[in-house]
């Protein structure tokens, strides 16, 4: 494989992993923050503790963790190797390596955004009739749209850039597990491989600054239309 | 359509405990802040389960506390018009109004877009986003939008509270028409403002402290001697109807009441149409004998009805003039002095600014 066509590889493999991981942990992230939000019960910080884990322990660590529950030989990967489904060194590992490492910061923003909800407006619904599901689909979700937003573009951004729990999860095997991070991070224990780095971190560079851009002129047109622009 | 309501609830040192019914035009509940008035409104909709009681509109119930039903506010057809309205931010006025249509049934009748639009003057705003709105526009949209639900009854708590003077002179007018257009939907109105009542409703229930202190047709009520300290001397005062006769070009205007006929400022209908007078006790004087020389243009004839003697150096007089029913406030000492007593007869002195520009309707 040339030097451009593994970078292009690593491109590719990122952007499946994070649009995987995007798009399996909005509505998990969206549930847990509705449940942060709205609800209270026993344990309730302890979820939240829980969620926000992976923001505070080495990335190192929770790969290791992940290997641990999720290896050929942990009783969690074993189980789910007989149904057919391999996560350690397997480019689904690198998705659920994704979803947890960006999963705090997805609920974080989008748990904001509910609780800024005024539940006022849900109960004025209500009495116009709307059943539960509808108050739901009609009034929160549109008010919350922002906030999912965010979180998911955050979520994606660091799928593209996560790299600890990553490589130590599912390894660095070109065109199987290497994403973008571990390409740059290899490429950079090659001699005269700089160059080759600095091209994939253009490539990282203009990802990242897209999602965010992105994000910014939806966030703008849902401002714009409510103050009534 | 009648609803039937008796509610008991106890929250903190708060204890509500009220029994009323609220039939056709405006049932207005009353009371200070702290009455328990949005309590009640709340557990008519349905916002939450009270202790203890019952609401049933047309029999059927909504609550019932000994058989465990409870309807949820979805279900029960009412529409609600908050004092902060509450309109959807990211839907325009158009898509607020329309919000609830769809989940009223399909017999249900009620007020098209096009009726709700003419009668609240929405037309211009249709396509509007509740932000740019002012906070009349807001109110008239909110009550729009509680109309397209198709409701039963609408409920609604102190919509103009939050609405400076011009704000409710718009809005006034509004409210008049929903009572009296063809619409005809009952209206159980919560207020603290005594003008906004004795303009709109036609049943009043005094609430205090979480007890009903008096309840019944509001022209009953508001003559009811008794019902000045629940009003506030300065607020208590009855309402009487009287006829518009003709505009004078010195800006008075003739009216004719069963007790006799009025010169009035600042009366806008028109000649034929009959309207509300709202005067005050503290505005009304008393004379023995046929007063002269006077510059109150405004003499009655009347019968005493009721000398009501308070605690302090006040007393409320109720009087007959006509069919009409008034009320003065006046000191116990002239009580004294002129030998007020129940029928006799005397006279009436209104001045004729006693009577608030905004207390006149129809």
């Amino acid at each position: 494989m040339t030097s451009d066509a593994a970078a292009w590889e690593a491109l590719r493999l990122s952007l499946w992993v994070a649009c995987w991981a995007t798009v399996l942990a909005v509505p998990l992230a969206l549930w847990i923050a509705w449940i942060l939000a709205r609800r209270d019960f026993w344990g309730k910080s302890l979820l939240s503790a829980l969620v926000h884990l992976p923001l505070v322990l080495p990335p190192v660590v929770t790969g290791y963790l992940l290997l641990m529950g999720f290896g050929r030989n942990a009783p969690l990967g074993r189980a789910l190797d007989s149904i057919g489904i391999t996560l350690a060194f397997h480019w689904s590992g690198a998705v659920l390596a994704a979803i947890i490492m960006g999963f705090p910061l997805m609920v974080r923003a989008m748990r904001l955004a509910i609780e800024a909800v005024d539940p006022k407006l849900e109960e004025a619904a209500a009495t116009l009739g709307a059943p539960r599901i509808a108050i739901f689909g009609r009034v929160t979700l549109p008010l919350i749209a922002p906030g999912i937003l965010a979180g998911a573009v955050m979520g994606f951004a660091k799928a593209m850039g996560e790299f600890g729990a990553t490589i130590t999860f599912v390894a660095n095997i070109p065109g199987q597990t290497q994403t973008l991070p571990s390409a740059i991070w290899a490429a950079l224990q090659i001699p005269g491989g700089e160059n080759q780095a600095i091209a994939m971190v253009m490539m990282a560079s203009v990802v990242a600054i897209g999602a965010v851009l992105i994000s910014e002129a939806l966030a703008r047109r849902v401002a714009a239309r409510i103050a009534g622009a | 359509m009648t609803l039937s309501a008796h509610i008991r609830h106890r929250f903190g040192a708060f204890d509500l405990d009220v029994a009323f019914d609220a039939g056709p035009g405006i049932t207005a509940l009353f009371g200070q802040s702290g009455a328990g008035k949005t309590t009640i409104i709340n557990a008519v909709a349905g916002l939450f389960a009270p202790d203890a009681g019952h609401v049933t509109l047309n029999g059927d119930p909504l609550f019932d506390s000994t058989a465990k039903a409870f309807v949820v506010p979805a279900a029960r057809r009412f529409g609600y018009v908050f004092q902060d309205a509450r309109l959807f931010p990211h839907l325009n006025v158009r898509e607020n109004l329309t919000f609830g249509t769809r989940y009223a049934p399909a017999s249900a009748k009620g007020a098209s877009l096009d009726d709700v639009t003419d009668l609240l003057g929405l037309s211009a705003l249709l396509n509007r986003m509740p932000a740019t709105l002012s906070g009349g526009e807001k109110q008239r949209a909110a009550i729009g939008r509680a109309l397209l639900a198709k409701p039963q009854m609408l409920l609604m708590d102190e919509p103009l509270a939050s609405l400076d003077g011009p704000r409710k002179q718009e809005i006034l007018p509004y409210l008049e028409r929903l009572r009296d257009g063809p619409l005809g939907l009952p209206i159980l109105y919560v207020s603290h403002a005594v003008d906004e009542i004795a303009r709109l409703a036609d049943t009043l229930v005094l609430l205090k402290d979480g007890r009903v202190q008096a309840h019944g047709p509001l022209y009953d009520v508001m003559a009811d001697p008794g019902a000045v300290p629940l009003l506030g001397v300065r607020e208590a005062g009855a309402v009487i109807e009287a006829e518009v006769l003709s505009h004078a070009t010195d800006g008075l205007t003739h009216l004719r009441s069963s007790g006799g006929d009025l010169h009035l400022p600042g009366v806008q209908a028109q000649p034929g149409t009959k309207v509300r007078l709202r005067v005050l006790a503290q505005d009304v004087m008393l004379s023995v004998n046929k007063p002269e020389g006077l510059s109150a243009l405004n003499v009655m004839p009347v019968t005493i009805q009721d000398v009501h003697q308070g605690d302090g150096p006040g007393a409320a007089i109720a009087l007959r003039a006509g069919d009409d029913r008034l009320l003065a406030r006046i000191t116990r000492r002239a009580v004294a002095e002129l030998g007020l007593t129940t029928d006799m007869r005397c006279y009436a002195i209104l001045k004729a600014t006693s009577v608030a520009p905004g207390s006149i309707g129809r």
